[in-house]
C-alpha cells in the first residue's frame, strides 16, 4: 500500500513540476505569441543554476557553494531569466521564426557546454549529492515525498495565480493585444519589442523554477535531462490541454505526464527484451503524432482559451475576424 | 590549420546544398521548418536502401569508379533518391503543412514540423536501427598533398565538392534560364502580384519542396558516403543549415550556398581552439554573431 501511494506521490511531483513549466509555456506562447523551441535550455538552466549554488562542492570543480536552498532556487531562476534576456533582445525585434531558432539553438549550446564543461557541470557524469531541503526535520523519505509534493504544489497555486494576475493586468491584456494584431497595438502606443521580451523572461524564469525544484527533487543533474524531448513533452500537454487556459495546461501536463509514464511501463512489458532500445523510439512517435493530430484536428486544445471579460467578448472576435482576412 | 580548412570547405558544401532549400521553404511559407533536415536523412538512407538492392541484383554494378569508393550503384540510387526525397517533402507538405496553413499562422507549422521531425527520425531508427551504417565497405585512401603540414585528401572529397558545386550551378541555370526560374522568383518576391501574372502557387510550392528535397537527399547521400550514415544526420545537420540560411538571409539561394560555406569553415577552424564536443554549439555562436551585427544576413531582404 505505501509503495502505491509513494509511487503516486512520486507522479504527482514530477506531474507537478511539469504544470509549472507548462504554464511558463502558456504564457509565452499562449498568452504572447512566442515561439520558444528551446523549453529545455531554461529549465537546465534553473535545474544546473540551482545545483552549482547550492550543491556540495566537488574537488577541481567550480560551484559547491553550499548555499541556502531558497538562495539556491533564486539562483537558477535568475539564470534562467538572464538567458531568456540575452536571446530575446537579440532576437525579438526579427520576425519570429529567429526566437524559435535561437531558443533550439540555446538548448543545443547548453547541452553541449554540459556535457563538455567538466570544471563547471561536472560533464557526461552530471552532479549528485543536492542537500535535500528540511534533511535536518523531516528523516523519514516518505514524509519527505509528501512534503515535497506539497511544495510543488503550493509553487503550482502560487505560479497560476501569478499568471492569472499578470493577464488579467493591464499587462496581460497588452500582450494579448500585440499577439491578435501587433500594428493596431503599437498605434495605442504599446512597445510590442518589450511587452515581448517581459513575457519570455517571466516564462523563462517559471521554467527555471521547475528546473531547480527537479533538481532539489532527485538531487541529481546531468546531461540527460537536457535532451530535446522535454521541451515536445512540455509542448504537446500546452497543445493538448490548450493554450492561453491555465486549466488547460496543468490538464494537458498531467494528462501526457501520465500517459508518456503509462505508455513506458506498457512498453517496457509488452516489447521483447531484444527490441528494448527501440521503445522509446516508439514513445517519441507517439508524441510527435499527437502533436501533429491536434494541429491538424484540434488546434484550440482541450480546454480552449476563454476570454474573460464578458465585455470584450464581442471586440476579441471582430479583432479575430480581422485578422483571418 | 589548412587542413582544418579543407574539411571546413567540404562539410561547407554540404551545408550549402542542404540550406539552400531551407532559405526558400522559409522565404515562400515563412515557417522555420524544424522537420527540413530529415529530409537529409530520408534522401541517405533511401540511397542507402536502393544501393544494397542494385549491388546484389546487378553485381557489374557494384564495381567502384577507382580511385572513388563510390560504386554505380550508389550513384544511380543517389539519383532516386533524390527523386523519391523530393516526391515524400511534397506528400508531407499535402498531409501536414498545407492543411495547417490553410486554417492556422506560420507558428503553428513551425510547431508541427517538430512533430513531424520526432515522427520521422524515430521511424528511421524503428527500420535501420540506432548504429552506424557505411555505403562502401572498402577503405577510402587517403592522398597526401603534402607531408609539412601534413594535408591530406580522399578522392571522395573531391568529387563531393565537385558534385555540390555543379548542383548548385545547375539550380543557378534553372533559375536565372528558365520560365519556371522566373515564375518561382517572382513567387519569392511577390506571391499576390505573381498569381495575377498567371503563376500557379500550388504548383511552385510543389516544385520549391521537390528542389528542397532533391538537393537535401544529394547533401546527405554525400554527407554518409565521406563519413558514415546513423540516424541522427537530421538532427546533427538542423543548426548548420539554419545558420547558413541565417547568414546568407532569407529567401537568398546565393547568400545559401555562401553561407554553407562560412558555417562550415567557421565551425572547422573552430575546432582549433575548442574540443570538438563543442562542435554541436558553434553554428548557434554563428547564428548570435550574425544577429548582433546584421540581423538581415548578406543577402536578406525579409527580417520581419
Amino acid at each position: 500500500m505505501i509503495g502505491v501511494v509513494s509511487y503516486l506521490t512520486f507522479f504527482l511531483t514530477m506531474a507537478g513540476i511539469m504544470a509549472i513549466i507548462t504554464l511558463g509555456l502558456n504564457l509565452q506562447w499562449g498568452y504572447t505569441g512566442l515561439f520558444n523551441g528551446g523549453v529545455v535550455a531554461f529549465f537546465g538552466a534553473g535545474a544546473y543554476g540551482t545545483m552549482i549554488l547550492g550543491g556540495p562542492a566537488e574537488p577541481g570543480q567550480f560551484g559547491g557553494f553550499g548555499l541556502p536552498y531558497l538562495v539556491a532556487l533564486g539562483g537558477g531562476v535568475l539564470l534562467a531569466a538572464a538567458l531568456a534576456w540575452v536571446v530575446g533582445l537579440l532576437t525579438l525585434r526579427l520576425r519570429h521564426d529567429y526566437l524559435a531558432i535561437s531558443t533550439f539553438g540555446v538548448a543545443v549550446a547548453l547541452e553541449s557546454l554540459a556535457r563538455n564543461s567538466q570544471w563547471l557541470t561536472g560533464g557526461a557524469r552530471g552532479m549528485r549529492g543536492f542537500p535535500r531541503p528540511f534533511e535536518a526535520v523531516i528523516e523519514s523519505n516518505f514524509l519527505f515525498g509528501v512534503v515535497f509534493l506539497l511544495i510543488v504544489l503550493a509553487v503550482l497555486a502560487l505560479v497560476w495565480w501569478g499568471i492569472e494576475r499578470l493577464v488579467h493586468s493591464p499587462f496581460g491584456r497588452a500582450l494579448r493585444a500585440i499577439r491578435e494584431d501587433e500594428t493596431a497595438a503599437r498605434a495605442l502606443g504599446k512597445s510590442p519589442t518589450r511587452l515581448r521580451l517581459w513575457s519570455l523572461v517571466i516564462g523563462a524564469a517559471i521554467m527555471g523554477a521547475g528546473g531547480g525544484l527537479y533538481v532539489s527533487y532527485t538531487a541529481f543533474v546531468s546531461p540527460q535531462d537536457l535532451l530535446p524531448i522535454l521541451t515536445f513533452q512540455v509542448w504537446a500537454m500546452l497543445i493538448v490541454g490548450g493554450a492561453g487556459n491555465n486549466r488547460g495546461a496543468v490538464l494537458g501536463a498531467v494528462l501526457i505526464w501520465g500517459a508518456w509514464t503509462l505508455s513506458g511501463f506498457a512498453l517496457t512489458r509488452l516489447v521483447p527484451d531484444s527490441m528494448q532500445l527501440d521503445a522509446g523510439s516508439i514513445q517519441y512517435i507517439l508524441i510527435g503524432t499527437l502533436i501533429v493530430s491536434m494541429l491538424l484536428w484540434r488546434p484550440e486544445g482541450l480546454l480552449p482559451e476563454r476570454i474573460s471579460n464578458p465585455r470584450n467578448t464581442t471586440v476579441a472576435k471582430a479583432a479575430h475576424t480581422s485578422n483571418k482576412e | 590549420m589548412i587542413q582544418s580548412l579543407l574539411d571546413g570547405i567540404l562539410t561547407g558544401a554540404i551545408i550549402s546544398l542542404g540550406a539552400i532549400g531551407l532559405t526558400l521553404i522559409m522565404h515562400m511559407l515563412r515557417f522555420a521548418n524544424f522537420a527540413y533536415s530529415e529530409l537529409l536523412a530520408i534522401g541517405a538512407y533511401a540511397a542507402l536502401v536502393f544501393d544494397r538492392l542494385f549491388s546484389t541484383l546487378v553485381p557489374v554494378l557494384d564495381e567502384a569508379f577507382a580511385p572513388l569508393t563510390l560504386t554505380g550503384a550508389l550513384a544511380l540510387s543517389m539519383v532516386i533518391a533524390m527523386v523519391l526525397t523530393g516526391l515524400s517533402a511534397v506528400v508531407i507538405d499535402w498531409l501536414v503543412f498545407r492543411r495547417i496553413r490553410q486554417k492556422a499562422d506560420p507558428l503553428s507549422m513551425v510547431f508541427a514540423s517538430f512533430g513531424v521531425a520526432l515522427i520521422i527520425r524515430n521511424v528511421i531508427v524503428l527500420i535501420f536501427g540506432h548504429h552506424a551504417q557505411l555505403y562502401s565497405q572498402e577503405i577510402a585512401r587517403a592522398t597526401i598533398l603534402s607531408f609539412d603540414p601534413l594535408i591530406l585528401i580522399k578522392p571522395d572529397q573531391v568529387f563531393v565538392l565537385v558534385l555540390a558545386l555543379v548542383l548548385m550551378l545547375a539550380l543557378h541555370l534553372v533559375l536565372t534560364r528558365t520560365t519556371f526560374g522566373f515564375a518561382l522568383r517572382a513567387v519569392a518576391e511577390n506571391p499576390a502580384l505573381a498569381q495575377v501574372a498567371g503563376v500557379r502557387l500550388t504548383t511552385v510550392i510543389a516544385a520549391v519542396w521537390i528542389i528542397a528535397g532533391s538537393l537535401s537527399a544529394a547533401a546527405g547521400t554525400l554527407y554518409a558516403l565521406t563519413n558514415q550514415l546513423n540516424p541522427m544526420i537530421g538532427p546533427v545537420f538542423l543548426l548548420p543549415v539554419f545558420a547558413a540560411t541565417i547568414v546568407g538571409g532569407i529567401g537568398s539561394v546565393y547568400g545559401a550556398v555562401l553561407g554553407g560555406f562560412i558555417v562550415g569553415i567557421a565551425s572547422g577552424l573552430a575546432l582549433l581552439v575548442l574540443p570538438s564536443g563543442y562542435a554541436p554549439a558553434m553554428p548557434f555562436l554563428i547564428i548570435l554573431a550574425v544577429l548582433l551585427v546584421r540581423p538581415q544576413g548578406l543577402f536578406g531582404e525579409d527580417q520581419r
